[in-house]
């Protein structure tokens, strides 16, 4: 397990290398090395996985150097291993390296290849430094190298200046939650007095038994920071712009790894959130408010990567929903199992996007599953395991985590009842997507550049998101110290066959409206109020407008009436002073010798006439 | 009040004065180089005069001592400021300092 500092210094490497060549490699060597060091930090954290497996130590912690020393105080880089980071360091190299391996052949014809890669590179080290690292320092630089990487690619077609907006609303609202974040963690630091993670942790335990007003603060500004990266009510909506950036990023960044940071820091500070009820019902609430709003969303969207994005918006608030009630090991499977299939999606329907030369409206797509079959199938795959049908891999998470909310004390019928609707909408919104893209008339002629490294990381996904889940109860169960994963077949209690059912009734309805069109579909839509709701749905229940007028009109007015600023005026009034002193003295420097002897004397006058007086 | 040669000390001093004044006034009425220069020489003896005076009157060598500088001053002056006009009369081509006013602030 020595090894461990490789995985994240393998990426590191790889982006300095493409950092400092400048993009003068050719473009097969930026494939090599960009997908490369990421594959073989994969390798390295599959060794380490098994070491760790078979050990079968509680934790594994590495401390690379010393960071600073003050005296007592002392701040060391070190890597801390342990099941959270198992699943976590997994997904971010298996997962990535897979993305990596697909973009190497998406980004071909694009700009920027070294860039791109580069960026890429940077995250996966950002991302690995986050959930390695066991400082509150590492994980705050990881977490902000990772925020940083999201608003390069974001922007990563710079020429257009709208991408360029949408880079800088996601660095922003999420910068909202960071504040929160840093708050949280100083706050924190202060209380228990190490910057030591597992320490804290432990100090935090000692020091408040029965949970404290101070220890729920903390809880609640880290949920915060947690809210504004993972996209959850009320800072989702930076998301759904956030798909600006190319697919593959959207795959690796919006919806397998940094989105779910968030998810990572509650499952990580559990030991805070186990005192305190009320940020836990936070938390749990975050999660169902999100959820239900995102999958209603989604369902009117007509962009595809839209509906990815407000359903990753929805699986994400079901990882805080099941964190909120106590199932962290069903979170943290759900955010394996979402990685998978979502990364899969996002990949699969790059495929399309890129077959049709970068369309991306649903409404101009169809038929296309004749004629872009490995798409097709692995979308197919895809959205069986989005909708948790029956022995998928998202069908063993999500059960879990809907029959442990159903199980909280007082509230679990309200959170199971608010999950399963959004299940519901979930197969609904998926079938529509399915639909839409594949099935119906041909509207436009594809052609289908992939290569094998663009169908490979498909396969390879589409067989993790079927079979994703054995991993689940079979390796982690026993590694988690709840036990919340298992196969969840219970035919005897009708609460396990309702939440088994209802996404299959999902898909007939969706089969129904969508497909044989059953319903008149059209006339709701134009009926006022199916209008009315639909435009509601589609602008994300109006955040944006809420924001917008909340906050930024109300600053760009500020910035308009302040467009001179008056803090300046102070400074703008010493440059005044200064500019007519010299004006004044410079007349005298008429360059007249006799002029400047007569000032002279008349000066010593003066001084001769002044001490005479006194 | 009297100096060893019987003239008194506030005698001396105002003819010191008078020197120098008239000095002032010709470095501040006159235009051409070469007075102002004899100007300021008869400036430079007027205080040069007061010096002697005093010492006499104190019966110290100081200032006789401090003749010698001013003399010593005045040579030098003479020679740095001499440079000068004959530079100032090749570019101008004429002696008057207001043509010389080119170094405004």
């Amino acid at each position: 397990m020595e090894m461990l500092w490789l995985v994240p210094a393998l990426p590191l490497a790889g982006f300095l290398v493409l950092f400092v060549t400048e993009g003068k490699l050719p473009k097969i060597a930026v494939a090599c090395i960009g997908a490369g060091c990421v594959g073989f930090s994969a390798v390295v954290a599959a060794v380490v996985g098994w070491e760790y497996l078979t050990s079968g130590t509680d934790a594994y912690s590495q401390v690379m150097w010393t960071w600073m020393a003050v005296g007592e105080f002392k701040v060391e880089a070190t890597l801390y291993f342990d099941y959270l980071a198992l699943v976590m360091v997994g997904v971010i190299t298996g997962v990535g390296f897979l993305i990596h391996l697909y973009a190497t052949g998406y980004m071909w014809e694009e700009e920027g290849y070294s860039r791109f890669f580069a960026y890429m590179n940077l995250f996966v080290f950002a991302m690995l430094l986050l959930v390695l690292g066991d400082s509150l320092l590492l994980l705050f630089l990881g977490w902000e190298g990772v925020g940083l990487c999201s608003y390069l690619l974001i922007g990563f077609f710079h020429k257009d200046p709208a991408n360029g907006y949408a880079a800088r609303k996601a660095f922003v609202i999420t910068r909202v939650g960071d504040t929160a974040l840093i708050l949280g963690l100083l706050l924190l630091f202060r209380e228990v007095g190490t910057l030591g993670i597992q320490e804290s942790l432990e100090t935090a335990r000692s020091i408040w038994p029965d949970g404290s007003l101070m220890n729920t603060a903390i809880a609640l500004l880290l949920l915060g920071g947690a809210v504004g990266k993972s996209a959850q009510v009320p800072l989702q909506t930076w998301l759904p712009d956030a798909m600006a950036g190319p697919t593959p990023v959207s795959a690796l960044i919006h919806a397998a790894t940094m989105v779910t940071a968030g998810v990572y820091l509650i499952a990580r500070m559990q030991g805070i959130y186990l005192l305190s009820e009320h940020a836990m019902l936070c938390v749990a609430f975050v999660g169902l408010a999100t959820l239900f709003i995102a999958s209603f969303t989604a369902l009117v969207q007509s962009d595809i990567k839209r509906v990815l994005a407000f359903s990753t918006m929805s699986q994400i608030g079901y990882m805080f929903l099941a964190l909120g009630v106590g199932a962290w090991s069903a979170a943290i499977f759900h955010l394996m199992t979402h990685a998978f299939f979502k990364a899969l999606l996002f990949l699969a329907s790059g495929s399309v996007i890129l077959s049709l030369h970068h369309e991306q409206d649903m409404h101009k797509m169809g038929g296309l599953w004749r004629k872009l079959p490995i798409p097709f199938w692995s979308m197919v795959v895809g959205s069986i395991a989005l909708a948790a049908l029956p022995f998928t891999s998202g069908f063993v998470s999500k059960d879990a985590i809907l029959l442990t909310a159903a199980d909280a004390p007082e509230l679990g019928m309200v959170f199971w009842g608010g999950a399963i609707a959004a299940a519901f909408m979930t197969s609904l919104y998926t079938t529509r997507m399915m639909v839409l893209t594949f099935f119906g008339e041909t509207k436009m002629e594809p052609h289908d550049p992939s290569k094998a490294n663009m169908w490979l990381p498909l396969l390879v996904l589409a067989a993790l998101s079927l079979g994703g889940g054995w991993f689940g109860f079979t390796v982690l169960d026993s590694l988690f110290h709840d036990h919340g994963v298992h196969f969840g077949l219970h035919l005897d209690n009708p609460i396990a066959i309702a939440t088994m059912c209802i996404p299959l009734l999902g898909l007939v309805a969706g089969y129904l409206i969508f497909y044989a069109n059953v319903f008149d579909r059209k006339g709701i839509a134009e009926s006022g109020v199916g209008k009315a709701v639909g435009r509601f749905w589609f602008v994300g229940w109006g955040f944006d407008k809420i924001y917008d007028s909340l906050v930024v009109n109300p600053f760009r007015w500020l910035a308009r009436v302040n467009k001179g600023d008056f803090v300046d005026l102070l400074f703008r009034f010493t440059a005044l002073v200064a500019r007519i002193l010299n004006n004044l003295f410079s007349i005298s420097q008429n360059g007249r010798l006799r002029w400047y002897a007569l000032t002279m004397f008349g000066g010593l006058l003066l001084a001769i006439v002044f001490v005479a007086i006194i | 009040m009297e100096g060893p040669l019987g003239i008194p000390l506030e005698h001396v001093l105002y003819l010191a004065i008078t020197l120098f004044l008239i000095g002032v006034v010709g470095i501040l009425i006159r235009r051409n180089v070469i007075f102002i220069l004899l100007s300021l020489e008869l400036m430079m003896n007027a205080s040069a005069l007061a010096f002697v005076a005093a010492g006499a009157y104190w019966q110290e060598a100081d200032g006789q001592v401090m003749f010698m500088f001013i003399l010593a001053l005045a040579a030098a002056e003479v020679a740095v400021a001499l440079g000068l006009v004959v530079q100032l009369a090749r570019r101008f081509r004429t002696l008057d300092i207001d043509a010389a006013s080119e170094m405004t602030g």
